[in-house]
């Protein structure tokens, strides 16, 4: 008790104005979004050497083991023929591409939230100030956008390193794979944010969904090369639609017009069921 | 500054407020007392315009929470039960953070964030992760934090709990500060002592409803009287040896582990006790608190 | 004489035997105590997730074995011989879930348990010596091992990629990995301090997966990456594992189950240290 509060000097350096003065509603209001993101950032950013590692280190892995060493068994027994004639590493890279899109927005997309809601309930310390539950949902993915733009720009340069891509469809290719991922990342988002606690669900879901559609989505063989009765497991998941998307852009694989569009409008009506379902259980479960 | 009219929370079946009317004026330091489970985080959740009401009115800065509420937000600074820091962030981050959540413009903040850390006795910790710190400056920082915009209320849900005497001081002190600088406050509390303490007034509640308002020495006044003589004999005699002594002071209160003697001079009804050739096994004379004003009118402890 | 009395008496009695007794402060023979609480502990729990761990290896085994499979046709073995792709990767998924199944338990759960449920902090505060701790901890990471490869030999058996009766062999073989890596696994995990650096054995494993002659022999890569394989544990589980499955017998096995039994004792040996010198001291 010896050191009990000092008589201190006056406290407020500046003069109170009051948030009347101070606090530009309107403005607040408009860069809602972009500020839930620069906090979601700055969180992410205390991880950047392991995200910069894995984002380098799982492309480097997967392409020397599956790419490189399955490619040359494929390629020696004439696997290509089954592959629309490139090689099997070429084949493969626009696969690689959306899944790491997406697996990279399911990360963001799981206990971020869960920690919002639950652990530490940053939702609710954001939510006492003018940002509203679409704010965070905006923000949330605004900012898993930027970190799978860099995993996936990172992975890019790896496969232009080993000659799997070339560089004029670089572009089209980032883009699809992140449309990929964003449309499977707000689909992950309205379900999270039904969870209340974790009690293994993301384990379940790692396991039961995202391995198999990893597995079972033509990434690393054709899938129509799959007992017909196991295909429309690729047909509901985005990942093939993003792969296929890559494919059509990367190496000209022939698909018909109609499928090529409806890749599109499949993904975009995840990414729009997904951010309405969130929008609605986000601000539903901040008010309760 | 907020006025609520049969103010009305439903969750399905449940009634968690029930049609309370209260009003807070510019300026004053305003409390709502009561147990776990009263309604007082509700009607808290409802004034930071997060939590919609199902009834009655609510007016907050002259405007309706249910349809403005980030507007509302923009000038309240909140201070949950709970603190909801970000865990990963530093001391110093997490204000700057929560500052531009308001919009806040960078340089304003730089200077607002040395300002408040000063306030909150956090400087030398500017530096480290949130989570590393102690409950109390965990305590000071939601605090510190909930005053970035400078607003015009301050709604503090439990501001003291689990903290030790000192802290507890310390914290006290901030906020007549900030009083004396004009903001409102509105607080919860289930200590009488902080009531009594940091409130111009309050109401108690329990059980969704307002039980009684005025300011701390008036409730006192009214509900209780001057002093209080609490005697202990031993759980299993107290109820037998409350009848012995029923002639004693204006009210008796039998408690499971003591007897509270509400009279205006408890010595001399400690005298008499003693002249029964009863021995208690403690006794003590007090001032009457909010605590007793709160078993008079619901019958129950608050700390239960 | 009271109760307290009574039971305070037989606690002396029984310290005192103890005492006599050699190994006496690592090790109270009872082990078993601890096993019996992980059991207690997985009834209560999510069990759909234990038994998920055994999912993920049946899924690369379709996928790669049939899927691959096909623009691959078919790779020749270890001695030369023609294989099926299926039934070359099933053998090496079969190692890889035991190791699994025995490392998930003996790095993250222990992890947990000793950091944040502080449980063998209780636990060695009773009549239980750091041994028996480790033993109980790694006997129930060596049965979920065991479970798992159970469970992924009963999906191999019919798809016929069981062709000879010597790969039961291979389940005591499983047993065998499942115990190295869980022995290991939990040693490593008691020296580690935050969650930041468990996030390193992930980091291990997957290239140790991906590279172990998993998918394709090794022969591919050259000299010296191939000696860095052989140095690795997965690589000697998916050898051995290998010849069982395939019924290619022969003395040379013997080499990797050496590896096996030193990694055990290993594992034991520093894991029992480094419990008596955090709890213990």
């Amino acid at each position: 008790m010896s050191s009990a509060t000092p008589i201190e000097k006056s406290v407020h350096a500046s003069e109170w104005q009051g948030s009347l003065k101070i606090v530009d509603v309107a403005r607040a209001r408009n860069l809602a979004w972009l500020h839930v993101a620069e906090a979601r950032i700055r969180n992410m950013l205390k991880w950047w050497t392991s995200i910069a590692a894995f984002s380098l280190g799982n492309p480097v892995l997967y392409l020397f083991s599956v790419g490189i060493g399955i490619g040359a068994l494929v390629d020696a027994n004439g696997g290509s023929t089954q592959l629309g004639g490139v090689n099997y590493l070429t084949f493969l890279a626009p696969a690689l591409l959306a899944s790491a899109a997406i697996q990279s927005f399911q990360e963001e997309m799981s206990f971020p939230i869960m920690e919002g809601f639950e652990w530490d309930k940053s939702f609710f310390a954001m939510n006492s100030t003018p940002i509203n539950g679409r704010d965070i949902v905006n923000g949330l993915v605004a900012s898993s956008f930027f970190k799978t733009a860099i995993t996936v720009g990172i992975y890019e340069a790896v496969l232009l390193g080993f000659g799997a891509i070339d560089l004029n469809v670089a572009l089209p290719m980032f883009l699809s794979a992140l449309f990929a991922g964003v449309a499977f990342g707000s689909v992950m988002m309205a379900v999270t944010s039904y969870i209340k606690n974790d009690d293994g669900f993301f384990a379940i879901i790692g396991r039961f969904v995202i391995a198999p559609m990893i597995m079972f989505s033509g990434t690393y063989y054709p899938l129509e090369s799959m007992p017909f009765y196991l295909q429309w497991v690729g047909w509901i998941s985005p990942l093939w639609h993003g792969t296929d998307l890559g494919r059509v852009i990367s190496y000209g694989s022939p698909q018909q017009g109609w499928i090529v569009i409806s890749h599109w409008i499949y993904l975009a009506t995840w990414l729009v069921v997904g951010l309405t379902l969130a929008y609605r259980q986000v601000s539903k479960r901040l008010a309760a | 500054m907020i006025i609520a009219r049969g103010l009305t929370k439903t969750y399905g079946e449940f009634t968690a407020v029930d049609g309370i009317d209260f009003e807070v004026r510019k300026g004053e330091a305003f409390g709502l007392l009561g147990p776990n489970g009263a309604g007082k985080s509700t009607t808290m959740k409802m004034i930071a315009s997060v939590s919609k009401r199902t009834g009655g009115e609510l007016t907050i800065l002259g405007l309706d929470p249910n349809k403005r509420g980030p507007e509302i937000r923009a000038h309240l600074g909140v201070v949950p039960q709970q603190d909801n820091l970000d865990r990963e962030l530093k001391v110093h981050e997490n204000l700057y953070v929560y500052g531009r959540f308001f919009g806040l413009g960078r340089k304003f903040l730089k200077a607002k964030v040395e300002e408040l850390l000063e306030f909150a006795q956090l400087t030398e910790k500017r530096n480290a992760k949130a989570e590393e710190l102690s409950g109390g400056m965990k305590r000071r920082l939601t605090i510190a934090r909930g005053l970035v915009n400078e607003p015009e209320i301050l709604m503090l849900d439990e501001p003291t709990t689990g903290l030790d005497p000192q802290a507890r001081h310390i914290l006290w002190d901030r906020l007549f500060r900030l009083k004396e600088q004009g903001v409102t406050l509105v607080i919860t509390t289930h200590y009488m002592d902080e009531a009594e303490q940091l409130c111009d007034r309050l109401i108690v509640m329990d059980k969704g409803k307002i039980m009684a308002e005025g300011s701390p020495a008036d409730l006192i006044k009214r509900y209780a009287s001057k002093e209080v003589l609490e005697v202990r004999f031993g759980s299993s005699k107290n109820v037998e040896i409350a009848e012995q002594i029923s002639h004693l002071g204006e009210r008796l209160e039998v408690l499971p582990d003591r007897i509270l003697v509400y009279s205006e001079n408890g010595e001399a009804d400690l005298q008499e006790i003693l002249k029964l050739g009863l021995e208690p096994v403690t006794s003590l004379v007090r001032r009457s608190s909010l605590e007793d004003v709160f078993l008079r009118l619901t019958g129950r402890t608050l700390v239960e | 004489m009271s109760m307290i009395g009574l039971a305070a008496d037989s606690a002396v009695l029984i310290a005192e035997r103890r005492h006599n007794k050699l190994g006496r402060s690592v090790y109270s023979g009872r082990s078993r105590v601890a096993l019996e609480r992980n059991i207690m502990a997985f009834r209560s729990s999510n069990w759909i997730i234990v038994l998920s761990g055994f999912v993920e290896p049946i899924f690369y085994l379709l996928a790669f074995g049939f899927g691959i499979g096909k623009l691959i046709g078919g790779v020749t073995d270890g001695d030369g011989n023609p294989v099926s792709y299926a039934a070359f990767i099933a053998p090496a998924l079969l190692a890889t879930s035991a190791m699994n199944g025995a490392i998930y338990d003996s790095t993250w759960n222990v992890f947990f348990k000793m950091h944040f449920a502080k449980l063998y902090e209780t636990m060695l505060a009773t009549s239980l010596g750091p041994l028996d701790v480790a033993i109980g901890e790694i006997g129930w990471a060596l049965l979920r091992g065991f479970v798992y490869a159970l469970g992924f030999m009963a999906v191999m058996a019919p798809l016929g990629l069981i062709p000879s009766w010597w790969a039961l062999l291979a389940i005591p073989g499983a047993v065998l990995i499942a115990f190295g890596f869980a022995s290991f696994g939990m040693a490593i995990t008691s020296y580690l301090k935050t969650f930041h650096q468990m996030n390193w054995i992930n980091f291990f494993m997957l290239p140790m997966f991906l590279f172990s002659g998993t998918f394709y022999p090794l022969d591919i890569y050259p000299g010296w990456i191939q000696a860095l394989i052989q140095a690795m544990p997965l690589w000697h589980a998916i050898e051995l594992e290998r010849a069982f499955m395939l019924g290619n017998l022969s003395w040379g096995l013997l080499g990797h189950v050496i590896y096996f039994l030193v990694m055990i004792v290993a594992g034991l040996f520093f894991t029992t240290r480094r419990l008596t010198a955090l709890f213990m001291k």
